[in-house]
């Protein structure tokens, strides 16, 4: 037990230090450059666009969205690292409570 | 054929298709009523959460208000899809782990107590019968406008619609008419953006044409520099620049960011899904189907205020289209000649302007505007029904879980059987739909205002409780109580001070540190984590089979047996 603890700890640890380094580019594009800089940035221009003008009704979203996609493909593989990669089990056992 | 023949058609022709979906996948068993069985695909679960999620407030109300406000307006893009980051990474996969069926069981639960689990119980009715509300009067604005009916009327229509299947197939039925639902609303959103993009810029991509130049015909220029200039002309707000304090833009983003991640029927979505990688997944799907309209919005707000002021601004009141007449007749756009000179004034000084143009109508309105064909408008109108009757149907469900599984089958009569529940669940669902129906006739403000309450509310009251009880194995349920009950209480209070007793008060002067009663669910939220944690502090930690749980929900794999 106490092995199998200290390794959901690590991973534990890992999964923690992912989230949080997400959730600061998280808010550096949502809170920071579309709220608190947007003034500064918008006198940068492309295009037609302001550049904190289109961060903060464009741009920010295509982040949240890859922000996401970052999430899903490193926690699959943290899962498969610390072999906790179940969900052929479970959903077997879904579908078996289903019967 | 007419407009309103394309209409009857696309609408006649949706709602078969829905009612088709429900008979066939008719619940049978209580799982299958709340979560579907568990055995829906990540992919399907992320439209149907897109459909749950947009509702008429994304579809109608949202570009319109956001071609009001111009910048300020980001609150609403940045806020309904920021708030997915924290769902997908901080609730998701852990809830689904934990495999209940709704909110107040996992708070129930992880709080080893009933008054937890009751006060959960209020929340999510609260919170989804303001949410629902605003749906009901989406509704009724369409149906108004484009079957012509009276506006009771149409939200009776729609009522009947949702009552039918959400009772009918539980959330089997409601998943897969979501799914169908989310094609609707994503094709008619676009199709339009689209054909007026190509029209104004020649760009068929309308998050190209957004920052791109005119065409001749529209005078030349970037759109934003043309919008800008013409607001000016007009004495409006410059359209890229903000008007609102950068504190009350940044409490409201974070209300709705939070609030997002605590709305109870969004969150039950992802106990649908077979396994926590699957939860996920789903997530990710989520948001790229919403980011399709969310990044389209923008782009449709500037089409449609720029179209909107070249036709009105300084035009003869007696050559304005068809269009213009019938939104007069629903009262949803007054035209006052103040100076008598049968010339439309549309400015920025309330002292000489002559129009007032509903927020709610400027998506509905904007194909009409841009002259596109008959069989577009049509589409649009099956588009936000589609957009407000499925959010009303998840939203109706949560409601009705709430009643019968969560207050009676766990709190009240834990004999019942499951025949009995499924009964009471669905007659919970009749009850639910008759009052929504009434709130939603007499409703109190713009439909996306209403809605931004409702996420104000799930904020303050979820959103701490149910990240604390994941993330901090030591938080007990004096102190989640304490929290949720502290954060709602603010939050309501604020909200109803303000926009039911004393709404002459309504303005920054008084708020709270600039605070809008949109935004206050951001305070109502953080003071909900402080009061939480510090009460957490001086009270027993949690039992030890709890803290157990905790441990167990962090990892994936074998879900706990329900």
């Amino acid at each position: 037990m106490s092995d199998s603890s200290s390794s959901a700890n690590s991973y534990w640890k890992a999964n923690i230090r992912l989230v949080l380094s997400l959730l600061s580019v998280w808010f550096f594009i949502s809170f920071g450059c579309g709220i608190l800089f947007v003034d500064a940035l918008d006198t940068i221009r492309f295009g037609g666009f302001k550049l904190g003008f289109w961060i903060a009704q464009q741009g920010s979203i295509f982040v949240f969205v890859a922000l996401i996609l970052i999430y899903i493909r490193a926690m699959d593989k943290l899962d498969s690292k610390y072999d906790l990669d179940a969900s052929n089990e479970s959903a077997k056992s879904a579908q078996e409570e289903s019967q | 054929m007419s407009v309103q023949a394309w209409t009857y058609l696309f609408v006649f022709l949706s709602f078969s298709l829905y009612i088709g979906i429900a008979i066939w996948s008719r619940a049978s068993s209580t799982k299958e009523f709340y979560v579907a069985g568990g055995g829906v695909t990540p992919l399907a679960n992320g439209m149907a959460t897109a459909a749950d999620w947009m509702s008429a407030a994304s579809f109608i109300s949202m570009a319109g208000l956001i071609s009001f406000l111009g910048r300020d307006g980001t609150f609403y893009l940045m806020g309904w899809t920021g708030g997915y980051v924290l769902l997908a990474l901080l609730l998701a996969p852990y809830l689904r782990k934990f495999g209940k069926f709704t909110v107040p069981d996992f708070i129930g639960d992880r709080y080893y107590s009933q008054t937890a689990r009751l006060i959960a119980v209020f929340c999510a009715i609260s919170v989804s019968f303001v949410y629902v509300c605003g749906q009901m009067q989406g509704a009724g604005i369409v149906f108004s406008r484009f079957l012509e009916v009276d506006f009771t009327t149409g939200v009776l229509i729609g009522m009947t619609i949702v009552f039918f299947y959400a009772v009918l197939g539980g959330m089997k039925g409601i998943t897969y008419t979501q799914v169908a639902q989310y094609c609707v609303l994503i094709f008619a959103f676009m199709v339009p953006a689209i054909f007026i993009s190509i029209m104004m810029t020649g760009q068929a991509v309308p998050q190209i044409g957004f920052g791109s130049e005119l065409t001749e015909a529209y005078g030349g220029g970037y759109l934003l520099d043309r919008l800008d200039g013409l607001s000016e002309q007009l004495g409006f707000a410059t359209y890229t620049e903000g008007q609102r304090s950068t504190q009350d833009v940044f409490f409201i983003t974070a209300a709705l960011m939070f609030g997002t991640a605590g709305l109870p029927h969004v969150i039950i979505r992802f106990f649908t899904v077979p396994s926590v990688r699957d939860a996920r997944k789903s997530a990710g799907y989520a948001l790229v189907f919403i980011a399709i309209l969310y990044t389209t919005a923008p782009a449709v707000a500037a089409f449609a205020r720029t179209n909107l002021i070249n036709t009105v601004s300084n035009a003869e009141y007696v050559s304005m289209p068809e269009w213009f007449s019938k939104w007069e007749d629903t009262g949803l756009i007054t035209f006052d000649d103040k100076n008598n000179d049968g010339i439309i004034q549309y400015v920025g000084d309330p002292e000489t302007n002559e129009l007032n143009v509903n927020r709610d109508i400027m998506v509905l309105a904007n194909p009409e505007i841009a002259e596109l064909p008959a069989w577009v408008i049509a589409l649009v109108v099956a588009g936000a029904l589609a957009a407000a009757l499925s959010t009303a149907a998840g939203l109706l469900l949560v409601i009705s879980t709430s009643v019968a599984h969560d207050m009676l089958k766990r709190t009240f009569m834990p004999d019942i059987t499951e025949k009995q529940e499924l009964a009471c669940a669905r007659g919970s669902i009749f009850v639910a739909v008759l009052i929504a129906g009434y709130y939603g006739i007499n409703a109190p403000a713009y439909v996306a205002q209403v809605v931004a309450f409702a996420f104000g509310l799930a904020a303050a009251s979820f959103f701490p409780a149910i990240v604390l009880g994941i993330f901090q194995k030591r938080m007990n349920k004096e102190g989640a109580i304490a929290g949720m009950v502290v954060g709602f209480t603010f939050t309501a209070a604020y909200i109803i001070y303000f926009k039911i007793i004393n709404p002459a008060a309504d303005s920054a002067d008084n708020w709270f540190f600039g605070i809008s009663p949109e935004g206050i669910g951001s305070l109502g939220t953080v003071a909900n984590l402080v009061v939480a944690l510090t009460v957490a502090r001086f009270t027993p930690e949690p039992p030890a089979t709890v803290q157990e749980i905790v441990e167990n929900i962090r990892l994936p794999g074998e879900a706990i047996p329900r």
